[in-house]
């Protein structure tokens, strides 16, 4: 029932079925399936008919597009002319931007078929998808469980398999962390390898777009279509895009793999270290070598981490006041501007965005910048040399993707300080730029899946991508499917 | 570091974020943001006497592009997706702000 992208893309090349056939079957599945699960916030159903129609129509021009007829789903927070891009807040809930990410004009110059936009935590602040203006996602695997966040709408549609590839974007973990939950590959490219024109911006310096996928073929295909410099974005990199598909040879035989062991001694359910663990022999077992490494500041990336990214947001976020684009508070009309500003920011954001706003603008006011965000600025140069120093010895860096399994829509929401705690593997790859990826390595007893974290060097996609498929042929666990068609 | 907030002080910080806040508001996250800055005391205490900040990583110098005129967003599709506008005028509309 759940295909990949390479298998949709290689039906529609040799006319086994046509893209709008494969588009009307998403479609369908999505109409049967999503009310259970609320993966979208908007279903594109007319635009993804009309242009699997035109690539039926033109095949010639198209026989060679690597993702042809094949249906996406976009994270809500990424760009689409002509289509509602929410965010998942009020203050943007009928935003109809006038221009294409970047991403969604590679992947359309791709062939592929745009089907919904998913559901994510409010303007991407969240590890649960608990923070949206439309509600929560719901776990394919357990319904009453949080699927992850932010891109937790993109993790549940590939899940489900109601698209078979969605992209994210991954502030402190938001594609990983999601993919762990769901038992889904989510792609956390290097800073800069990706262009973030169109993505509507969170914190600036640690945002990076990346797919989700069933498989780490699949992802490394995606990457490949949406990677390289863009004169729209000064901060996506000239850095040559490797050969990603090509780099998954399957021999990884000589890799070294440093796993940070004195990280996981508090704080990490048993379960989740025992899939782990076997993961880590199963890769030895491919002749990869492991080695003890020590990431001495990677307990403080936390507290790094909240304090430099809610200072970026505070001013980023700056920009929603009423006057552009989005809500504004009817209450205010004839008011004055301040009072306009204020009571439609405060109307408008939800709950964990403000909260955000909140310690942002504390940590960068007068008499705290350097107490705050100068020192958080200066541990994340040491977070970064931890990484650079481990890179001398070994490839690639392992972790579990998240501390533990999906935990109960509602059982955190009181409490935001404990939902932060459990992005503590994630957010250290954003602070120091690296590429990161998770693959499913398993499941608890209660069958909630588990998530194996690989990092790599600088621009180094092409040999996580090698490990990662690596893992994925010895321990296939993306071919288990949630009991959702039950 | 003091990690106490009053009413007063959250309403402050409010203010700077142009953020009207209801009063159930200025409790909770006058107890929330103390929470998060007492656990992040944690790194207050860090030995960084000479290490430079990091603003952000970026990799390598990008490369600079022809300054040529090129189309840029059309007026009225920026127009479009705002609250109050005159399109015809090529304004936004904004509450009284000279008296």
């Amino acid at each position: 029932m759940i295909e990949s992208v390479h298998l949709v893309r290689d039906q529609v090349r040799s006319g086994a079925q046509s893209a709008v056939e494969v588009c009307r079957q998403a479609l369908a599945r999505i109409e049967r399936i999503d009310p259970r699960l609320g993966a979208f916030n908007t279903v594109t159903a007319e635009h993804a008919l009309a242009r699997a129609a035109e690539l039926d129509r033109d095949r010639d021009r198209w026989s060679a597009a690597p993702l042809l007829g094949v249906p996406i789903a976009l994270k809500d927070n990424l760009c689409t002319r002509d289509i509602r891009t929410t965010a998942s807040s009020r203050i943007l809930e009928s935003y109809v931007p006038p221009y294409d990410a970047t991403v969604v004009t590679r992947l359309a110059d791709a062939g592929a078929v745009l089907i919904g936009k998913t559901n994510c935590d409010e303007f991407a602040m969240g590890s649960s998808t608990e923070n949206s203006a439309f509600g929560p996602s719901r776990n394919p695997w357990a319904p009453d469980r949080i699927p992850g966040g932010s891109s937790g709408g993109s993790a549940v549609a590939v899940a489900a398999g109601l698209t078979p590839l969605a992209l994210g974007s991954d502030t402190g973990g938001s594609i990983r962390q999601p993919a762990a939950l769901c038992g889904v590959v989510g792609l956390k490219p290097t800073y800069g390898r990706v262009s973030r024109y169109g993505l509507l911006a969170f914190a600036s310096s640690l945002d990076q777009i990346g797919p989700l996928t069933r498989t780490v073929r699949d992802a490394a295909l995606t990457l490949a279509v949406i990677a390289g410099a863009d004169p729209a974005d000064a901060t996506s990199s000239s850095e040559p895009v490797a050969d990603y598909p090509a780099a998954l040879t399957g021999d990884v035989r000589g890799l070294r793999i440093g796993v940070p062991s004195s990280l996981f001694e508090t704080g990490v359910d048993g379960e989740v270290l025992r899939a782990f663990r076997a993961a880590l022999d199963a890769l030895a077992g491919r002749g990869v070598t492991l080695v003890d490494i020590e990431l001495p500041h990677a307990r403080h990336a936390i507290a790094v981490y909240y304090l430099i990214a809610t200072a970026e947001a505070s001013s980023n976020l700056a920009r929603y006041d009423g006057v552009r684009y989005g809500f504004r508070s009817a209450e205010s009309r004839g008011d004055d501007l301040a009072i306009m500003y204020g009571r439609t920011r405060g109307r408008g954001f939800g709950a964990e965005v403000k909260r955000r706003i909140m310690l942002g603008t504390y940590v960068l006011s007068a008499g705290y910048y350097d107490a705050y965000y100068l020192k958080a600025q200066q541990v994340r140069t040491l977070i970064l040399s931890d990484y650079d120093a481990a890179f001398q010895r070994v490839d690639v860096v392992a972790m579990p993707t998240s501390p533990g399994a999906a935990f109960r829509i509602g059982e955190r929401v009181d409490d935001p300080l404990r939902m932060y705690l459990a992005d503590i593997f994630t957010v250290s790859a954003n602070l120091a730029g690296l590429p990161a990826i998770s693959v499913p390595c398993g499941f608890t007893a209660d069958r909630l899946p588990v998530g194996l974290q690989l990092t790599g060097r600088r621009f180094g996609e092409a040999t996580l991508l090698r490990l990662a498929d690596a893992y994925e042929r010895e321990a296939p666990w993306h071919t288990q499917e949630p009991p959702i068609d039950a | 570091m003091g990690t106490e907030f009053t009413p007063a002080q959250v309403t402050a910080i409010a203010a700077l974020a142009q953020l009207e806040l209801e009063p159930h508001e200025v409790q909770l996250f006058a107890r929330q943001l103390g929470d998060f800055l007492t656990y992040a005391d944690e790194v207050l205490a860090i030995d960084t006497a000479g290490v430079a900040p990091t603003a952000a990583v970026l990799t390598r110098p990008e490369s600079e592009r022809p300054d040529q005129v090129r189309p840029s967003l059309d007026r009225e599709a920026a127009l479009r997706g705002a609250p109050d506008a005159s399109i015809a005028s090529g304004f936004f509309r904004v509450p009284r702000v000279i008296g």
